[in-house]
């Protein structure tokens, strides 16, 4: 059963076409580990009876020889993207019921496909938060512990259930979504590969909304060749996203082949921020090195606005929020208040109501940088820097294809360890949010032990829609970091 | 830039977000640690800078305006907190 569990998806995807096993097996065998991983609150609903009866249509169409390119594979789906029938709820009270009679693009693209829904993981609460303590369903534990350690971590965020899932084998791999690090930084700090595509590249479409220009859609998996097999699928133009864009979407896993000699790698400067610990750096500089001996270029460069991509963040993503957040009313769905005096005080209480503690926060700064009197001080300034920010990188891109950094400035933390200063937590994104404000693609890939035991991820950063070589370096990446280390089930004794 | 209570209490209210009394003063302290900390963005010289309206170079499509998808009423009720036959139901609103 644990070998089964334990397969990457390539290579679950081979034993299944050479009628190794069935997508039965292989889904009772995740079915029964995700029940054994209660104690980690990875998912919010689990959906065994429905999976196990999709394995079985899936054992019936490779019997017949209709073999899609995910055919029975399970997978678990963050749950923010809408399924149709299955309760969906950004991990908010104020969704808390809801069931969409709809079926995301993304998700759609996947059972096309032929693969199997195990369930609906955690986030934080409407993908806001960095820990995935902002879900109205609880924390997620991270599967990894510290070295003679008992102490509960998180396992990153927002797509905490999913980095926790795919660490911990409850799915071959997992959906995620990425609006200022989302998916990179939890699959960081679990010790897995975390994807977040072009803006555009995947769509938005059935996706619950946090920052329309910010969020996209990836795949967070056990190798980079699980992702580019992922992406394949997860990707396309979508009439009902006409931000998704018309470009063919190739065949990653094949332009995998091929190394990275004559690449040129940029290492950014301003990436060496004071007060990251030391053993960030000494494994960055390792990163390049490895790069350098299979073959690739390594430059300098510089992304001199870099300082002022989180600030930026925290005005335009809120904005986009506050936006978008406005239509939980509690009037045609959702959590609707009890006891109100009028139609405003509905409103009011339902929201209020409604809404954990991190979204009210954001709420508010939104309503107030796009407030008269302040629009121009506030959200349009952050627009302008939006735009230094992204020539900063199309200079840096003159000069190399491809950009390494570190995921993280840390390993993983303690439940609890940063709830209680806002700015603190916010700097978990310090590396990865530039990569969304300039609509890049950027791929974090595991690297290494922490000095107290922990994964930590290096970054790369591509071109807009140039995945293909984003993938590739990160092979060369994950190849020479040969990182074999999974977590104890110390929850399934 | 500081934001004391009253300015919290207008923004809930634009925001129709009923905030507690007691949280006012300590969201108040959150926010101003914010906005104090975004007021490094008042450093860069923006001038002449264009202001970002698609990250990714892209023209916007264009569709014929077609109905292409309708008569989906029982589905779009079927997560209404308060409705009754086809009509969501709300507190008074005209006396």
């Amino acid at each position: 059963m644990s070998d089964l569990i334990s397969m990457t998806l390539a290579e679950a995807r081979d034993a299944i076409r050479a009628k190794k096993i069935s997508s039965r097996e292989l889904t009772g065998a995740f079915v029964s580990a995700i029940e054994k991983a209660r104690p980690l609150n990875a998912f919010i609903t689990e959906a065994g009876e429905q999976a196990l009866t999709m394995a079985d249509a899936a054992d019936k169409r490779i019997a017949a020889g209709q073999i899609g390119a995910l055919e029975g594979l399970p997978l678990a789906i963050k749950d923010l993207f809408c399924t149709k029938g299955v309760r969906t709820t950004a991990a908010s009270k104020i969704l808390g019921n809801f069931v969409p009679p709809y079926e995301s693009t993304v998700t759609q693209n996947l059972w096309d496909a032929g693969a199997v829904m195990l369930g609906k993981t955690n986030l934080d609460e409407f993908a806001m938060g960095s820990s995935n303590e902002t879900s109205a369903f609880g924390n997620v534990i991270n599967p990894w512990r510290a070295k003679n350690s008992n102490v509960n971590l998180v396992p990153g965020g927002s797509s905490g259930g999913s980095s926790a899932a795919v660490a911990a084998d409850l799915c071959l791999a997992a959906t995620g979504t990425d609006t200022g690090g989302s998916i990179r930084q939890p699959a960081a700090v679990t010790g897995r590969v975390g994807l977040k595509p072009t803006y555009g590249r995947c769509s938005r479409f059935g996706v619950v909304a946090f920052a329309s220009s910010l969020d996209q859609a990836g795949p967070m998996t056990k190798t980079v060749k699980d992702a580019a097999i992922m992406l394949k699928t997860m990707a396309s133009v979508d009439a009902k996203d006409s931000t998704s864009v018309d470009i063919e979407v190739p065949d990653y896993e094949k332009l995998l082949e091929g190394g990275i000699k004559g690449l040129r790698v940029g290492i950014p400067k301003e990436y060496r921020i004071d007060g990251v610990p030391a053993e960030i750096n000494a494994l960055w500089t390792r990163g390049a090195e490895w790069l350098k001996a299979q073959g690739a270029e390594i430059v300098e460069v510089s992304l001199p606005h870099t300082k002022y991509a989180l600030p930026t963040y925290y005005i335009v993503a809120p904005a986009e929020a506050s936006s978008n957040l406005a239509r939980y009313d509690g009037v045609k769905f959702g959590y609707r208040a009890e006891g109100v005096r009028d139609i405003t005080d509905l409103y009011e209480k339902s929201r209020g109501q409604g809404f954990g503690a991190e979204v009210q926060r954001r709420i508010l700064i939104g309503t107030y940088v796009l407030s008269a009197g302040y629009y121009d001080a506030y959200y349009s300034r952050a627009q302008k820097l939006r735009t230094l920010i992204k020539r900063d990188f199309e200079q840096a891109f003159e000069k190399c294809d491809v950009l390494l950094t570190p995921t993280t400035p840390g390993p993983a933390f303690g439940v609890g360890a940063k709830t209680s200063d806002p700015l603190e937590m916010y700097l978990q994104d310090v590396f990865t949010v530039t990569v969304n404000l300039a609509g890049l693609p950027g791929i974090s890939v595991p690297a290494g032990l922490s000095e107290n035991g922990l994964p930590l991820g290096l970054q790369l950063i591509g071109k807009a829609f140039d995945e293909a070589t984003l993938l590739r370096a990160a092979l060369a990446v994950e190849t020479a970091a040969d990182f074999k280390h999974s977590p104890a089930k110390w929850w399934s004794v | 830039m500081s934001v004391d209570k009253d300015t919290v209490r207008r923004i809930a209210k634009l925001a129709r977000l009923a905030v507690p009394e007691s949280r006012l003063e300590p969201m108040a302290g959150e926010l101003s640690g914010i906005f104090q900390w975004v007021e490094m963005l008042c450093e860069v010289n923006v001038e002449g800078v264009p202001t970002m309206t698609s990250v990714v170079a892209q023209k916007l499509k264009w569709r014929k305006d077609d109905v292409t998808d309708g008569n989906q009423a029982d589905a779009l009720m079927i997560n209404a907190p308060g409705g009754e036959d086809h009509f969501f139901v709300v507190p008074k609103v005209v006396e």
